[in-house]
This record gives structure tokens, C-alpha cells and sequence, in this order.
């Protein structure tokens, strides 16, 4: 038995780990029910902490074939997207849609079915898995795709683990050209603006913004936007041109240890807040920058999440749709501000049209911020939980660790059709995690 | 383009798996060698995959040392380094009970690794280069009643590779003893280990990978076990007999 929790160290559950490393260790460790798969951990609460049983598939992490000529790769759950680019980038390959953390496996990133900065243009990452094979509690294995079990391959992908293990999956890489982005940012004064600015970028590859939520008033929701290309190799620097897939070598930053206390305070929030926004109107324009440090600037500092102490930290991740966003998101960063609660990392992104059985995301806007886990926090989030509904928003689980199981059902009516599916696949049982089990699914 | 070849005896292991990642990811081609070698084959397809390297595969048993002349023969180059990942822990208790168990503990452990090694140190030696890797354990380096059997074969091994090396200083040829301490492994899953002093299957592998390079002679992948060993080594033996560790 040890202590386990998610990438925000909240909550913290003993739980029990299996390790397989091959299927029949794997149908082993499934066999006697209310367990879950559990990648390499980055949900941010308690959706890969089992009931009875965590089952950790990093020993399940094979290649097993990648086309050069279309990009095809096949692999196991367990493989790390870290390994796929620092694999396949040097052929011109990426992946079509990625999270903001290349510490994630294939199968997490199904499982949460993660969107990326494209998701207005490519939609998530669903729509590059052309197939899935997933074992169901007797052990047996299903391969499944949009046209053979059909039913097990939809609900799976966004289905947290609880419709069975994924076991391995075949996706689509993305040709690019270089490992580089051009990134075009603007700082843009207040949430009107991002949001109009928003809409005027939908041909952009890659959109983002941070938000400054602390500003108030005439300026809630100042934000940098950041737009981004891939680059051609004739865009970039001589020494860059001549190896397009080559980064230079950083040096990594490590948070040595958990602090006692969280380094975070309204005022150090404060602070790093007005000074992002500034440094980020500062240099305002293009600019080339790595894949590396455009994608997963926090992968740099390796647990980052340590810095909110030992408490831990939560994410709250929402989307609204487009005919409420306006509204929903100034209440939503009204309250965060009044509250004086200040996130630290607060990011605003336009999602486009998404078609799937129980994704996260909706035409509309996610907004997602972070709060210290203490009760008063805690509480500040239901006061967002009900901003949320009343703007026909929903959430996303991979980031939820505090949730009351009535604000996730009244939120989503897939919800039911959910527990309905995870009956028929004999999974109710069998697959369960904390989260699982605090939200009734 | 490959840095050289580099032939994994014990592929199938954790520390083997993550040896053989740590040498392909810096350019190496792989043999990998293990029992029933058809089994081996998704690893091999995995890492040609990550690492764009040339992987092969071959069936090598440890105990049947008779057939080991012809197993090198049969590798298609002579490797430049050799890491021997090959042990078995067994079970202390049935042991000291089953004579053929205890015994399978020390071939597998001591007799059989130092008899390939030794074979292709001469085989090194008569090209004039190569390198060789022998990860054997801290439990070596004094017997204790939780696991002496292991331990000793262990000791015997360390000592093997310690001459070994002796022998081959003049020759151009270097043997590098790698000391791991608790691993993170099949070997010890369930095992109750303390958080600090077990290392991952990838730190011994990035330990060897270094070890190799700077030329170490022995390694104890974390530092604080040669701190921990030459204390246990230092306590007397009218005192350590009525030790439980």
C-alpha cells in the first residue's frame, strides 16, 4: 500500500499497484474487478486511482510498427508521447494533437481524449485514432475502430478507463517541417478583445491565451494570445534550416521537494500575473521558438506541481458554449478575481465543433485555472461549478478532483447513456476508480 | 550510423530491457540474448522503432554452458561491449532446503555469467578490444542469513569480474562491475523496499551507460549504498552473527 494521487496531489487515496508487463499479467491483475488503468499519471485528481486496484501499464509500452511513408503508428497504452516525438520528429512526424505535457501515455491520452492548442482546426485527439484494442474484465481482447464494435471504440475514447483497459491503439501522426513554431503573440487588453481576436484567428494552426486573472474592472481577462505555425525550414535561421527537426539541448529545472507550504500567495500570484502580461506585451510580434518550449513550456521545470506545497493543488476546467461563453467567462473570472484568488496559470482557448460519444470538449471556449487545495478554495469552485451550469457549460474529468457527483450529471446529459454503455459492456464492476465512484458513474 | 554493438546477455530482465534502451538511444546496434529469444521479439521490433538502430536476437541459456562457444560463434560480429544482466534471486527459505534449487541459484548467478564472460573476454582479447559489463549485486559483499545463497554466488561473481579486470587492465580490455543496490524489478515486486535507496531499471542502465564511458571500475548506482555497505562490511563478526538484517 502506498499513497497515491494525481499530478495535483489532491486528494491522496492508499492505494494497491500492479505492474504488468505482459497481457496475461495484465488479464491477472484485472480479474478481480474495480480497477484502473493508469497511465503516467497526469490527470490532475483521482480518475487513475482504483477502487480495489491501480493497474500501471508504463510496462505495457511496446512500439510495434510506424509507417515513414503515411505516419501510421501502432503502439502500445503505455508508451509516453515523449517517446513518439523523440522518435518520429526526426522523420518529420508529430503528433496531430497533443496535451501541454509530453509526460502522458497513448493510452491516457485516449482515455481523456485530449485536445490540443488546434482544437478549432483539428478537433481532439480522437480524431487520429483509427482503432483501439481493449481488454474486458474476463481478459479478453476487443480491437475495435469506427466500423468494428463500433460502440466499445466510441465510448472508450474520453471514457476515462471505465469502459476497459486500452491495451494498444493505431493513430495518424501529422507530417511537419520543421520541429519549430512560428509564433505571432498580441496582448490584448481585456476579455471582449481575446474573444473578438479569437474569432478572427480560426485559420491559425495553433491558438491560445493566458489570462491574467487577477485584473479587474476595465480589464478583466487581459490576456496574451498566442497563435502558431509550424515552420518551414526556409523561414528559420541558417544554423536551424540545415537540421529543421533538431532542437538546441536545455537544461531541465527541478522542483527539488514539496514545499511545506505553498510558495503561491496573492500576492506572489499578483506579481507573476502583471508581470507575464507585461513581458508578454513586451514582445508582442513573431517569433521562432521549439517545438519543445512552444507546447510544454512546464515540461521544463520537472514537478512544477510541487511548488503549491504539500496540500496539493486543483484544476478547474470548463467549457461553454459559444452563445454563453461571453457572459459565462466574465462571471466565471469575475468570481475567481472578487474571491482574490488569483490563478496562477489561467488559460483560455476556442474549441471548434467536436462530434463524440463522452469527450470533454464542445464548440465553444475552456477556460482553465488553478486553485491551492484548501477548503476555501474548494468552495470558491462550486461557486464556478454553478457558473458553469448556468451557462450550459460542461467539465473535463481528466482535471476534476472535487466534483459533487449531482454538478457532473446535471451538466452532462451523456452522463447516463455512460453508465448505460458501461453496464452493456460488463465494465461497471470491473473498472472503477475514485472518481468513478465519487461521481456515480 | 552505429556507435558499435553491444550484446545484452539477459534481455528479458528489467535492468536488461532499460540497459538495452539507454545504448540504442546513443546509437547503438543490440543483440539481444535471453532464453526462448522468439519471445524477445516485440522488445526488438520496439527498439529498432525508437532508436533507428539494428536490433537481433538470440537464444542463450546460461546454464547449458557447452553451448556458449557456439552462441558466440553463431552472433553476427563479435560485439565491442558485453553487459551480463543475469541472476536469479530464488527463494532463501526453499533454499536452504533444496540442495538442486540452491544449486540452480549459484549456476545461474556465478558459474554461468563468468563462464560466457570469460569467453568473450578471451575472444576480446584476441581482437585486441572491448568492454564488459557485469551487474552483479551489493548483496555480495557480505552474507547474510536473509539471502546467502543469491549472496554468495554473488560474491563470487564480484570477485570473478574484480580479477577478471585485473587481468585484462594490460590488455586494453575494461570490466566494469556494476553494484545496484534495491531495483525497482519483477525480481523484487512486492517486495516492501525503502523509497531512497531503490533505484529504477533506467538508472542503473543510465549508470552503466556513464560508468562505461568515464572508465569507473565499480559502480554503486545510488551513492549512499557504498555508504550503507562499508558500514555492514565494518561491523564485526561476534556482532553481525546475532544481526537481523
Amino acid at each position: 500500500m502506498t499513497d497515491l494521487s494525481g499530478w495535483g496531489g489532491f486528494p491522496k487515496h492508499p492505494a494497491t499497484l500492479a505492474c504488468p508487463v505482459t497481457q496475461a499479467d495484465l488479464a491477472r491483475a484485472i480479474a478481480d474487478g474495480a480497477v484502473i488503468a493508469r497511465g503516467n499519471g497526469r490527470a490532475y485528481g483521482d480518475s487513475a486511482i482504483g477502487l480495489r486496484k491501480t493497474v500501471q501499464m508504463h510496462g505495457l509500452n511496446h512500439m510495434i510498427s510506424f509507417d515513414r511513408q503515411n505516419g501510421f503508428l501502432v503502439a502500445e497504452a503505455g508508451v509516453l508521447l515523449r517517446d513518439v516525438i523523440t522518435a518520429f520528429l526526426p522523420h518529420g512526424w508529430f503528433p496531430p494533437v497533443t496535451p501541454g505535457t509530453k509526460f502522458v501515455t497513448l493510452g491516457g491520452m485516449i482515455a481523456a481524449d485530449v485536445h490540443g492548442k488546434n482544437h478549432h482546426k483539428d478537433g481532439s485527439f480522437r480524431n487520429f485514432v483509427d482503432w483501439l484494442d481493449v481488454m474486458d474484465a474476463s481478459g479478453v481482447v476487443h480491437h475495435c475502430s469506427r466500423t468494428q464494435n463500433a460502440q466499445l471504440f466510441e465510448w472508450s475514447i474520453g471514457g476515462m478507463g471505465l469502459t476497459g483497459v486500452i491495451l494498444r491503439a493505431g493513430i495518424r501522426l501529422r507530417p511537419v517541417p520543421s520541429a519549430w513554431i512560428r509564433q505571432t503573440s498580441q496582448a490584448l487588453p481585456n476579455l471582449d478583445a481575446v474573444i473578438t481576436a479569437f474569432e478572427g484567428a480560426d485559420a491559425a494552426t495553433y491558438s491560445v491565451a493566458w489570462i491574467d486573472c487577477v485584473s479587474r474592472g476595465a480589464s478583466l481577462g487581459r490576456s496574451i494570445l498566442m497563435l502558431g505555425e509550424h515552420a518551414t525550414p526556409d523561414e528559420l535561421s541558417d544554423d536551424a534550416a540545415r537540421y529543421p527537426f533538431e532542437i538546441p539541448d536545455k537544461t531541465k529545472r527541478t522542483v527539488p521537494f514539496a514545499m511545506p507550504f505553498s510558495l503561491l500567495n496573492s500576492l506572489s500570484v499578483r506579481a507573476f500575473n502583471g508581470l507575464y502580461y507585461w513581458n508578454g506585451r513586451r514582445k508582442a510580434g513573431v517569433s521562432f521558438v521549439d517545438y519543445d518550449t512552444y507546447f510544454y513550456p512546464l515540461d521544463a521545470i520537472l514537478g512544477w506541481n510541487k511548488i503549491y506545497g504539500r496540500r496539493g493543488f486543483m484544476q478547474f476546467q470548463c467549457v461553454l458554449p459559444l452563445e454563453t461563453a461571453r457572459e459565462g467567462l466574465r462571471a466565471l473570472l469575475k468570481t475567481t478575481s472578487l474571491a482574490g484568488a488569483g490563478s496562477f496559470l489561467a488559460v483560455l482557448k476556442r474549441f471548434g465543433p467536436q462530434d463524440s460519444a463522452f469527450s470533454f470538449p464542445m464548440l465553444g471556449y475552456t477556460l482553465a485555472l488553478d486553485f491551492p487545495a484548501t477548503p476555501g478554495m474548494i468552495a470558491l469552485m462550486r461557486k464556478l461549478d454553478q457558473i458553469t451550469l448556468d451557462h450550459q457549460g460542461r467539465f473535463y474529468l481528466a482535471k476534476d478532483s472535487r466534483m459533487a457527483p449531482d454538478t457532473l450529471h446535471a451538466s452532462d446529459p451523456r452522463t447516463a447513456q455512460f453508465k448505460q454503455m458501461r453496464q452493456e459492456f460488463g465494465a461497471t464492476d470491473a473498472f472503477q476508480s475514485k472518481q468513478s465512484e465519487r461521481l456515480f458513474l | 550510423m552505429s556507435k558499435g554493438t553491444m550484446l545484452l546477455l539477459g534481455a528479458k530482465s528489467d535492468i536488461g530491457r532499460a540497459v538495452a534502451h539507454r545504448f540504442a538511444a546513443a546509437g547503438y546496434d543490440i543483440q539481444l540474448a535471453a532464453r526462448n529469444a522468439a519471445a524477445l521479439e516485440a522488445t526488438k521490433t520496439d527498439l529498432a522503432l525508437r532508436h533507428n538502430i539494428a536490433v537481433s536476437v538470440h537464444d542463450f541459456n546460461v546454464l547449458q554452458t557447452d553451448t556458449h562457444a557456439g552462441f558466440v560463434d553463431a552472433l553476427p560480429a563479435l560485439p565491442d561491449i558485453v553487459v551480463c544482466a543475469i541472476g536469479l534471486m530464488g527463494d532463501q527459505i526453499a533454499n536452504e532446503q533444496d540442495f538442486d534449487a540452491a544449486t540452480r541459484v549459484m549456476r545461474s548467478t556465478y558459474e554461468g555469467p563468468a563462464h560466457i564472460l570469460g569467453l568473450l573476454a578471451n575472444r576480446f582479447d584476441a581482437r585486441g578490444s572491448g568492454q564488459i559489463v557485469g551487474i552483479s549485486s551489493v548483496a555480495g559483499n557480505r552474507g547474510r542469513a536473509k539471502n546467502y545463497v543469491y549472496g554468495s554466488a554473488k560474491a563470487g561473481f564480484t570477485a570473478y569480474l574484480s580479477g577478471l579486470r585485473n587481468r585484462m587492465a594490460k590488455r586494453g580490455i575494461h570490466v566494469l562491475t556494476v553494484l545496484p543496490g534495491f531495483v525497482n524489478t519483477q525480481m523484487t515486486a512486492g517486495m516492501d523496499l525503502p523509497e531512497k535507496l531503490t533505484a529504477e531499471p533506467e538508472e542503473v542502465a543510465t549508470a552503466v551507460f556513464n560508468g562505461l564511458r568515464k572508465g569507473r571500475n565499480i559502480i554503486y548506482v545510488r551513492p549512499i549504498w557504498f555508504v550503507i555497505m562499508t558500514i555492514i562490511g565494518s561491523i564485526p563478526e561476534r556482532i553481525f552473527k546475532k544481526m537481523n538484517i
